[in-house]
Parts: structure tokens; C-alpha cells; sequence
């Protein structure tokens, strides 16, 4: 996967988003404050907010050109999104959230993921018949990743997946993130403020501040590992430090 | 005098049946641009549609009457273009009761859209979906209940109506004869009996809208 990002700018409320970055790791994620702009480069690249300027492309496939004209629409990007409130359809039970996609799908696309595969990696077997609002919050997250994925997307995008959870939740669905980033080979991009999350899950990192990447490289390089559980950023002028333990 | 009973409730039914059913695309297609876009002149046309609920329902017919009078704008160029006569016909009680429902309907279906959250919408393009079927699928669907109470409201609305259907289509017996204009016609002509026949079968009416649509939203919230 490669994702190019070139001299994007999207105005927000008190700052602008400026990115010029080319993301190619399995899992990348962007790291920051709340506010940071973090879930508005999601929203662009997903297609959902349209760039003052800049040029976004996927695997060579331009989705945002503003100087060409060009914007693809979100349900031509083959991006999948996945926020921080899962936002299931409310009016459908498990199965219908997890079928919408391949309802949706153009008859010419290939099959991709299949169904069984995503409820047998997601453990979802024996949710398909529940209704949504039956669900607990860690079930709803996990249901929301499996109807992204079913819509076979080439880049998976995901917007704080573990906030909304306690931390005993937490550790039941952070594996099933690692399963699904080694199980479908989807690349993601995955925003959080946690530390451990990106420890755990990112190759790359890209630090955000007030819509700007500060600072970026591979985890180990970023934060500092505590034994457990919370690791936190390093400061800039820290000597590299390393990752201890097993993550 | 019992078969001018039912022609008059049937006569009333369909008029507020079809006045619900005409402006159900237009009403449903406002709110949603209401609710979900920013345009030029929103402001204007939401106060526009709500008048007829704010102005004297007898002015909202006179206004009527101008338009679609033989001399009325679009009097004129019906009847002469298409060979359409409007006042005081059917077709002018279908207008009236239209009129007077359609804010009902927007309202309502405009809340509802508003409380579908655009995240959810959004989420279901990213799976695939255009704009059109998202608003299917998802945004229609979601704001279901919503929707079935305005158009309940527009449609109990249509029962009622009087002033304007009484400008516009006058009170002529088994042409544009409703529930409404019946009773006040036969308390006119002090004949009781029948003032109270017409009255017990437009509560049977309204009681029978409202009980369906409670059990409608029932279903949809179980």
C-alpha cells in the first residue's frame, strides 16, 4: 500500500491541516491530542470533507486532486472507515450491518473477504441474529470492523476503535485488531491518543500537533516503553530510547 | 340520507388520503434539504412553508382561489393549456387539505432527518453506497417513525380542514362535500341528528389514523 499524501491543506476551525507525507507501512498511525487534527485527515482521505488544496492518491489511484479537479466520492475510493462510535444501522441486526456492503457492492468488483471468513476471525458466529442495540460496547466495535472490512476496502481507516472502551475491553479487542491486520493484510491507518495502542499495533507513527506532523518514525523511536501499562511520548531531545518488554 | 353519510366520509377519507400521498415526495425531499444542506434562500423558503399554519386558514384559501381561479395565474394557464378546471371541484379540496398538511409533514420529517446521525450516513458511503441509496437505505429507514407521524399529523390535518376548503371548493353537495363542512352545513340548517352523525364518524376517523400510527411506530421501535 501506498498512500501519497501532497501538500494537503484543510481549514478547521482555528488552524489549517497541512500534510505533505507518503505513508507505506502495514499499519501507520497518527498520534496527537485531541484536536489535532487527527480524525479530519481521516475524513479526507476517507473522502467525507473535500481539501481547500493538496492531492491525495492510493496505490496510484488519485482520490483528491484539487489543482485536476478531481475528487472520488467516498463509495468509489475502496477506503473503509470505521469511527469511533462504530455508527451500526440501528434498524438492521448483525447480519444485515455486515451484509450492507456486499449489497452495496458494484456487480463488478471482485468477491473479495468472505463472510465466513470475517465472523470466524471476529468470533461474530453467534451475534448475527442479535439486534444492535442489544449489543455491549466491545461487540458493537467488533461488528463495525467486520462490516468495514466485508466492503473488501484497500485501505482500512480507524478513528480511536478502542477509546469508547474500558480497559478490560480494551485488551480483549486490541487482539483482534492484530488479527485482522495479519489475518486480511489490509493496510490501516489508525488514529488514537493512546501510546500503547501505537506501541502495540503501528509501524509507523506520525505525530500530529495543531494539523501539523511534528515528528514521525517507528514507534520504538517515538515513545518511551514503560514496564506496563502506559507508555508514553518522548521528549524530543531524549536520548533514542528502546522498546522493553514484549508488546 | 345515510348514503350521503358514507359518500361524504368516503369523499373526505380519499381527499386526505391522496392530499398525503401528493405531497409525501415534495415534502419528504424539503426536509430533507432542509435538514441536511445549506442553500441560498433557505431561510426564505422555510418561512413560506410554514405559513399556511400561522395565517387564517379562510386567507390561505383566498390566496388559493386568486391563483387558481379562472383569471389565476395558474388557473388560467390550466385551464386554457391543459383543459383543467380547478375551483370548486375535487380537485380543489385535494389542493386545499394539501396546502394546509404539507408544513405538518415537513416539520416532522425534517426533525427526523436531522436526529439520523450524518456519521452513520457517512459510513455507509465509505461501504459503497451513493448519495440516493444512502437516503433509501439508511436515512429513510432510520427516520421511519418520524416520517409516519407527519404524515399521520398531515392527514388528520387534511381530515379537519374547513377554511381554506370552503374558499377555494365551496359547498357543493356531493361534489365537494367533506366531514367538516357537512356538519357546519347541517348545524346551519338546524338538523341535529344528522350534524351528529357526521361528527361521530369523523371522531371514528381520526381515532382509527391514530391508533394505526401508534401501532406503526410501535413496531418500528420494537
Amino acid at each position: 500500500m501506498s498512500l501519497e499524501i501532497a501538500r494537503l491543506r484543510l481549514p478547521l476551525a482555528s488552524f489549517a491541516l497541512e500534510l505533505d507525507a507518503r505513508l507505506d507501512a502495514p499499519v501507520t498511525g497518527l498520534f496527537g491530542a485531541s484536536g489535532a487534527g487527527k480524525t479530519s485527515l481521516l475524513e479526507t482521505v476517507a473522502g467525507l470533507r473535500r481539501p481547500a488544496d493538496g492531492r491525495i492518491s492510493l496505490d496510484g489511484t488519485v482520490l483528491t486532486d484539487s489543482a485536476a479537479r478531481i475528487f472520488r466520492p467516498p463509495e468509489r475510493r475502496g477506503v473503509g472507515f470505521v469511527p469511533q462510535d462504530s455508527a451500526l444501522f440501528t434498524h438492521l441486526d448483525v447480519r444485515a450491518n455486515l451484509c450492507y456492503s456486499q449489497r452495496m457492492r458494484h456487480p463488478a468488483t471482485p468477491p473479495g473477504i468472505s463472510y465466513e471468513h470475517v465472523c470466524d476471525v471476529l468470533n461474530l458466529g453467534s451475534l448475527v441474529a442479535r439486534r444492535i442495540g442489544s449489543l455491549s460496547g466491545g461487540e458493537r466495535q467488533r461488528v463495525a470492523f467486520g462490516r468495514a472490512l466485508l466492503a473488501a476496502p484497500r485501505l482500512l481507516l480507524l478513528d480511536e476503535p478502542l477509546a469508547s472502551l474500558d480497559r478490560e475491553l480494551k485488551d480483549q479487542i486490541l487482539p483482534y485488531l492484530k488479527l485482522i491486520r495479519d489475518e486480511f493484510k489490509i493496510p490501516m491507518l489508525l488514529v488514537s491518543h493512546s501510546a500503547d495502542e501505537m506501541v502495540a499495533l503501528c509501524d509507523d507513527v506520525l505525530v500530529l500537533e495543531r494539523g501539523r506532523c511534528v515528528r514521525r518514525g517507528p514507534p520504538a523511536g517515538l515513545f518511551v516503553v514503560s514496564p506496563r501499562p502506559h507508555h508514553e511520548l518522548a521528549k524530543p531531545d531524549d536520548p533514542r530510547p528502546l522498546v522493553s518488554g514484549s508488546d | 340520507m345515510s348514503s350521503d353519510l358514507w359518500q361524504v366520509t368516503w369523499f373526505t377519507t380519499w381527499v386526505a388520503v391522496t392530499g398525503t400521498l401528493v405531497i409525501l415526495p415534495p415534502g419528504l425531499a424539503l426536509a430533507w434539504l432542509l435538514a441536511r444542506r445549506q442553500w441560498p434562500g433557505k431561510s426564505l423558503v422555510e418561512t413560506l412553508v410554514a405559513l399556511p399554519l400561522v395565517i387564517p386558514p379562510v386567507a390561505t384559501g383566498l390566496i388559493l382561489l386568486h391563483l387558481f381561479g379562472r383569471r389565476g395565474l395558474l388557473g388560467h394557464w390550466l385551464e386554457h393549456t391543459l383543459g383543467i378546471e380547478v375551483v370548486f371541484t375535487w380537485k380543489a379540496v385535494v389542493i386545499a387539505t394539501a396546502v394546509m398538511s404539507f408544513p405538518l409533514l415537513v416539520r416532522t420529517a425534517r426533525v427526523a432527518f436531522e436526529n439520523v446521525s450524518p456519521r452513520v450516513e457517512h459510513v455507509a458511503r465509505t461501504l459503497g453506497a451513493g448519495p440516493w441509496r444512502v437516503f433509501w437505505t439508511i436515512t429513510l429507514p432510520l427516520a421511519r417513525p418520524g416520517v409516519i407521524a407527519g404524515a399521520v399529523l398531515a392527514f388528520a390535518r387534511a381530515l379537519g380542514e374547513f377554511g381554506a376548503t370552503v374558499m377555494v371548493a365551496g359547498f357543493i353537495p356531493g361534489k365537494t362535500e367533506t366531514l367538516s363542512l357537512s356538519i357546519y352545513h347541517s348545524v346551519e340548517l338546524g338538523r341535529d341528528g344528522e350534524a351528529a352523525a357526521f361528527l361521530a364518524v369523523s371522531v371514528a376517523l381520526a381515532f382509527v389514523a391514530v391508533w394505526c400510527s401508534e401501532r406503526l411506530l410501535r413496531r418500528t421501535a420494537a
